[in-house]
């Protein structure tokens, strides 16, 4: 393969701004920075984690910023309101979560439709359940949620390692196992491939499909949870757009949207990124947050533009071949 | 000559005779218009004000779809014409404003279909990359604030009228026309239509189908641009923030509903126009039957999820009964 994989583009800018960040702002190379950039993305790379997934398979899940919405507000009433304990309330919108899942890949294979509109329907239904359940912000007393607060690992020179930040990594690590070295992960590669061509593989490709969205919808009820850690309340406005923020980190990561292509670490590097521009956006004061939109706007631009040169390189080979060969 | 309302449109008429009798049934007043001011009032009227910026999009849109593509940055630019004619309303004259809006507009149409047919990226994607930076883009405008004008002119666009008929309205009505006449009116209807069934075979047929495409960028990021300065002259105002908002998808709805399919092909105007006043209806409709608003995401989901079962391809049921009918007919 010639010149770069995109994931290693994406380290380098990875490294490249957080060098030109420290430069200017020498505080932000510390742990304590780097520890709050963790738990402040840790919802939004366990749903981009999930989004890897989809993406890869070559589909897209719209509906996963309405599902945290939805977990946050479902969580909160069952705790607050309806007296469930918090792990019952836990178990029961993950399964919740990764039934509404597994209907949307059930729909998306069975009724052969894009699955763009039906998340799209997904992401709508969500968002007015969770409206119809509470429209104001409940927050959640429980002493679960202080003792997951307060917990933290000390890292060297002062930062602090949260439980969500470590609920975060835990499933990272778990995403790139199961992308990396189990059929289901080659499975997803091969569907990204091409539907026609994974089934005739002997790749069962509706229940893959159904999996895919059921883990993606899963991981989104996960990141809900974790999300209600981090606000303690359950709003059923939060987290709106992150579905746009997780698709901008995906690629940003290096897969590519077409499908086939990608990875979890990709992912995770594409949220730090993220996650950067926005401190530095806070650390300089003076520019305002939608910055960080402009940013994302340029950097989606860039690294489309640069699958995009990449892609049209594989589809001349033979050329190319036939140059080096002579 | 279908034109106006082809065969196909029957589903919809009735979808939006039933959804107004309901509506009837909730409100006793509902059909009841009285002219003051020299302007109409009444639910209807206000349906058809309110649907207003959604059917803009969706006049775009339908093209944007019939060739395969998606425009998911309309909200957004609607969000940065009407910063636009916002910050320019109480200094420059009325057709500075417009020219500007519908220039930006114009410019940010150019810059997706770019995307699309030069650089031959998926429309999802390529419009997605505006639909984040856009709302960046109108905030940079508006530093921030919510800018709001006085300028009588722009605020006569959301707000006035026409022989009684509201202005917003008036230029719905009359884009429909126009968009109606140049595509239909010509080949190009035909052209666009063939680029969304099958782009290879049309190039090869000699249709210029990256000439199409660019185009209805084009044309959706204008549409979008009026709808954001109708938008921003009724509220007096434009909030960078929520000036369009999730409208992308609305528009995406009312062409779904309008019949046309997202795989590209035929499409109707009218009925992507009666699909964006279908979707304000309800939405009326819902209001002022007492139910919260939030009701309306719900009854939204459940529509696309009906309408798409219909459009399945896998789903012989609906469309195969139509096909039957249709074959029946003499």
């Amino acid at each position: 393969m010639k010149g770069l994989p995109p994931v290693l583009i994406t380290a380098i800018v990875l490294v490249v701004g957080f060098a030109l960040c420290a430069v200017q702002f020498p505080n932000i190379a510390s742990t304590r920075v780097v520890g709050n950039l963790l738990t402040d993305n840790a919802f939004l790379g366990i749903v981009a984690t999930g989004m890897t997934f989809v993406i890869i398979s070559g589909g897209i899940d719209l509906s996963v910023g309405s599902v945290i919405g939805f977990t946050t507000v479902f969580v909160a009433l069952a705790i607050e309101r309806w007296g469930v304990p918090p792990l019952v309330a836990f178990v029961a919108i993950l399964v919740l979560s990764a039934a509404f899942g597994a209907a949307m890949g059930a729909v998306i294979h069975v009724f052969d439709l894009p699955p763009f509109i039906v998340t799209l329907a997904g992401m709508f239904l969500a968002r007015g359940a969770s409206f119809l359940l509470s429209t104001e912000s409940v927050p959640i007393t429980a002493p679960v949620y202080s003792t997951v607060s307060d917990f933290a690992l000390r890292m060297p020179g002062g930062g602090r390692l949260s439980a969500i930040a470590i609920i975060m990594l835990v499933i990272l690590i778990g995403g790139i196992l199961l992308l990396r070295l189990t059929r289901f992960g080659a499975n997803v590669y091969a569907l990204g491939g091409g539907r026609a061509t994974a089934s005739l593989m002997g790749v069962a490709v509706g229940k893959m499909t159904i999996k895919i969205y059921m883990l993606s919808s899963l991981l989104a009820g996960t990141a809900g949870i974790v999300f209600s850690f981090y606000t303690s309340a359950g709003y059923s406005l939060s987290a709106v757009g992150v579905e746009l923020d997780s698709i901008a980190a995906v690629v940003i990561g290096g897969t590519l949207l077409t499908g086939g292509q990608g990875s979890v670490i990709g992912t995770f590097l594409g949220v730090l990124i993220q996650g950067m521009i926005q401190t530095y956006i806070n650390f300089d004061g003076t520019l305002s947050s939608w910055w960080t939109k402009i940013a994302t706007g340029i950097l989606l631009f860039a690294f489309i533009a640069l699958q995009q040169g990449l892609v049209a390189l594989a589809r001349r080979p033979t050329a190319a071949r036939a140059g080096v060969a002579s | 000559m279908t034109m106006l309302l082809p065969r196909r449109g029957l589903a919809q008429i009735l979808a939006l005779i039933v959804i107004l009798a309901v509506d009837r049934v909730v409100s006793p007043q509902f059909f009841d218009l009285r002219l003051q001011d020299g302007r109409l009032f009444g639910s209807l009227i206000d349906v058809l004000n309110r649907g207003t910026p959604v059917a803009l999009l969706s006049l775009g849109m339908v093209l944007v779809i019939a060739t395969r593509g998606i425009d998911l940055s309309v909200g957004a630019v609607m969000a940065i014409c009407g910063a636009i004619a916002a910050s320019l309303a109480d200094s420059h004259s009325l057709p500075v404003v417009l020219a500007a809006a519908l220039g930006a507009g114009l410019v940010c149409g150019l810059w997706n279909g770019f995307l699309v047919a030069v650089l031959g990226m998926q429309p999802i994607v390529a419009t997605l990359i505006l639909m984040v930076a856009g709302r960046g883009i109108a905030q940079l405008i508006t530093e921030g604030r919510i800018v709001t004008f006085t300028s009588p002119d722009l605020v006569w666009l959301g707000n006035g009228a026409i022989l009684g008929v509201p202005v917003p309205i008036a230029i719905a009505l009359g884009m429909l026309i126009l968009t109606g006449a140049v595509v239909r009116g010509s080949a190009l209807g035909l052209l666009i239509e063939a680029t969304g069934g099958n782009a290879r075979a049309s190039e090869l047929a000699g249709v210029g189908t990256r000439a199409m495409i660019l185009a209805v960028y084009v044309w959706c990021g204008v549409c979008a641009a009026l709808a954001g300065v109708i938008a921003a002259a009724d509220i007096m105002g434009a909030d960078a923030n929520n000036a369009g908002l999730w409208l992308e998808l609305d528009a995406i709805l009312a062409v779904v509903i309008g019949g046309t399919s997202l795989f590209g092909g035929r499409f109707s105007l009218v009925l992507a126009v009666l699909g964006a006043l279908i979707i304000q209806t309800m939405n009326t409709g819902i209001l002022l039957s007492g139910y919260p608003p939030e009701f309306n995401l719900l009854v939204k989901a459940v529509v696309v999820l009906a309408v798409l079962l219909l459009q399945s391809p896998k789903l012989p049921g609906f469309a195969g009964i139509m096909a039957r009918l249709r074959r029946t007919k003499p």
